[in-house]
């Protein structure tokens, strides 16, 4: 691209995985809006695009920006932290073209072909049903190889260059987020196996490995962005880790009460899940600390300017710290109790807590990574925000907060009608679903949405405009 | 001069990163050898003797399944009462209910159930938890869906329904036509029927014990 100052084949590298992963969330807001229309007008596009349809391309692109998002994220970062250009580029270029394009194949046939016979075809070529994994087969391969390139990358970069604290944690952590993917690659006739297995990809990436993802990641930003001490941050990156995967790998637990697992689930998944707010409570601290003691050496030295090389980023960062506790800690613990989950389980609330907590916890961080790389590209020192930058962080988190409420209040009452009274029958869900309360949730969710994907809209003119704006210290 | 203490050294936190999660995974592995066992498929041998299992095996579909309060654990299990008729027949063989199961959870997965329904409780939340569906009072003999498809049996009402589920009006949210053919719907209600025969803890709570408990209905 043409007036880039990146050097970097690394970082131009990351700029590429950026961008798409812009475009994915941008057809993620999308489909979530199409869906959250079937709620309200359930004959919108029926049989031509299935709510079944529009949720599994807004979950799905939920996972893929996401993932793509993090691949950039360490393409950009392992020049900085390993000091060499990262190993095996090209591969990397070439793995983002295949994975790129089989992502747009997978969407065609999702959207286009939709469903197919009941065998062994369907789950090879066209999707395999399961919340979050439903590319098929072939894709499954596909991934596993994208993933195991960037991982030897990773890996390969790591072993020759500096191997910092935090390149340390994220070989560790990538490893096992692509080696946990296998265990979603496999059919059963058996629907209890088959979750109990579909967890460990699904819980042991959003609540263990994506986790300590964000904590590297965040200590990476703190130390380019408010030149926060080494030292201190990888102390705290490994505290966290410790806390992250002690509370996180046995919190799986929490998904295993009723599918079929024996009874001691109850406990160890109570216990363990309990704990996972811990370490998130240790993460909000960690930047809102060293911010603040950032900052302080500054006013020490009589110095009235910020600390912040990145305002916009920065901000995320916080966002992200804030976020990430309040809708995975605070949302989760509301209904992680076996006594609570079994009135709660699928229902609303687990929608209010999934939308806040990939917000909070992931969303957030990884649009502040792209304000890192608009920076790096285009050779800013000091990167302040523009009108565009306040209208999209105000409007999507204001959004995102919205939606949660909305479908915290509808779970409410599919809580106590559809469940404590009514015992979850198909009398009972409809009488939860037409509850006024329920109804106006559904409203609010709709509107909260749309004011969201305005704030995308926002968003994207900002990281495409920003680096222009004259106001930065070049 | 005090030493430097432990407590700030990044040596021992990475040290205690790698031994709790370490120790984290090798108790998780372990908890999985114990439960693997108990959540799989029993056989039919298990259900003639009246072995329980957590997950009974395919023939299960021959008998009757009720969901009954159990005192001792203090929630709702399924029990698996006298032979039944499925579509007309209460001897289906050990591989033909297996062929059956294994098509109508290819089913599920082909056409997508979980991305509107739950199953387990996990899932999309735009339709009904599809847990104890074979259970469920809409599908009994006096229930509304059954009598809607004008069928007999609760299994052939299902199955009716599934193949055609937007020709009956149900509600204002319907499920859409999937191309569901008459063999892979009764692969899904053999499907249905094997989940509700799953001990789930008793999740979910009271299901369909209370009618009429809301507005007099």
């Amino acid at each position: 691209m043409a007036n880039s100052y990146l050097t970097s084949e690394s970082k131009k590298l990351a700029t590429w995985y950026f961008t798409f992963a812009a475009i994915i969330f941008g057809a993620q807001l999308l489909f979530g809006l199409v869906a959250a229309v079937q709620y309200v007008v359930p004959g919108f596009l029926f049989e031509i695009l299935d709510f079944s349809v529009a949720r599994t391309l807004h979950i799905n692109a939920l996972v893929v920006w996401m993932v793509f998002a993090m691949f950039g994220s360490v393409y950009w970062l392992l020049p900085d932290e390993t000091g060499i250009e990262t190993v095996g580029v090209g591969l990397g270029k070439l793995l983002f073209w295949i994975f790129a394009a089989a992502i747009v194949v997978v969407v065609l046939v999702y959207l286009f072909i939709q469903v197919g016979p009941a065998d062994e075809t369907t789950i090879w070529f066209i999707m395999e049903g399961r919340e979050y994994i439903e590319a098929p087969r072939w894709a499954d391969i596909g991934i596993v190889v994208v993933a195991l390139g960037f991982v030897a990358n990773l890996f390969m970069t790591g072993i020759q260059g500096n191997r910092s604290g935090i390149v340390t944690v994220l070989m560790a952590d990538m490893i096992a987020f692509a080696g946990l993917y296998l265990a979603g690659v496999f059919f059963t006739d058996n629907i209890s196996i088959d979750q109990f297995w579909w967890w460990w990809v699904i819980h042991l990436w959003v609540e263990a490995t994506w986790e300590v993802f964000v904590g590297s990641i965040a200590a990476y930003g703190l130390i380019t962005m408010i030149g926060a001490h080494r030292k201190v941050v990888e102390m705290w990156l490994w505290i966290e880790v410790t806390m992250l995967f002690g509370s996180g790998i046995l919190g799986l637990g929490h998904h295993y009460f009723w599918i079929g697992t024996p009874e001691y689930w109850w406990e160890i998944g109570a216990l363990f899940s309990a704990l996972e707010p811990l370490p998130l409570v240790a993460m909000f601290i960690h930047v809102l600390y060293d911010w603040g003691r950032m900052q302080g050496e500054e006013s020490a030295k009589g110095q009235e300017e910020s600390v912040i090389t990145n305002k916009p980023a920065f901000t995320w960062f916080v966002l992200n710290a804030f976020g990430n506790f309040l809708g995975a800690g605070i949302w989760g613990f509301f209904h992680t109790l076996p006594q609570v989950n079994l009135y709660t389980h699928g229902t609303q609330f687990t929608s209010a807590h999934g939308h806040l907590a990939f917000f909070g916890a992931y969303a957030t961080i990884l649009i502040g990574m792209m304000y890192i790389g608009v920076q790096g590209k285009n050779g800013i020192k000091v990167m302040n925000n523009t009108t565009s930058t306040i209208w999209a962080t105000s409007m999507i988190v204001g959004g995102v907060v919205g939606m949660t409420v909305a479908l915290t209040v509808a779970g409410y009452v599919q809580v106590l009608v559809s469940r404590a009274q009514m015992g979850a029958t198909w009398a009972g869900y409809f009488d939860g679903q037409s509850g006024m309360w329920f109804a106006q949730g559904m409203d609010w969710r709709l509107a909260m949405g749309v004011v969201t994907f305005l704030g995308f809209l926002f968003l994207v003119k900002d990281l495409l405009s920003i680096g222009k704006a004259t106001h930065h210290k070049r | 001069m005090a030493k430097k203490s432990v407590w700030s050294d990044n040596r021992f936190w990475q040290r205690s990163a790698a031994w709790i999660t370490g120790f984290a995974s090798i108790l998780l592995i372990w908890l999985t050898f114990d439960t693997i066992p108990q959540i799989t498929m029993g056989n039919d041998a298990d259900l003639q003797s009246g072995v329980t299992k957590r997950v009974p095996g395919p023939t299960v579909i021959n008998y009757k399944i009720t969901y009954e309060m159990d005192k001792k654990r203090g929630h709702e299990i399924p029990v698996i009462g006298e032979k039944e008729k499925f579509f007309g027949r209460d001897d289906w063989s050990e591989e033909e209910a297996a062929a059956l199961l294994h098509l109508g959870k290819l089913g599920s997965q082909a056409k997508n159930c979980m991305n509107c329904h739950t199953l387990l409780g996990n899932g999309a939340y735009y339709a009904p938890d599809l847990t104890k569906s074979w259970l469920d009072p809409a599908w009994q003999a006096n229930g509304s869906m059954q009598a809607m498809t004008g069928k007999s049996t609760k299994e052939e009402a299902m199955a009716e329904f599934l193949q055609h589920p937007s020709q009956y009006p149900t509600h204002a949210r319907m499920m859409p036509n999937l191309g569901i053919t008459a063999e892979e719907a009764k692969g899904l209600v053999a499907f249905l029927k094997h989940m509700s025969s799953i001990d789930t803890n008793g999740f979910p709570r009271n299901f369909g014990k209370i009618q009429g408990a809301v507005n007099g209905k």
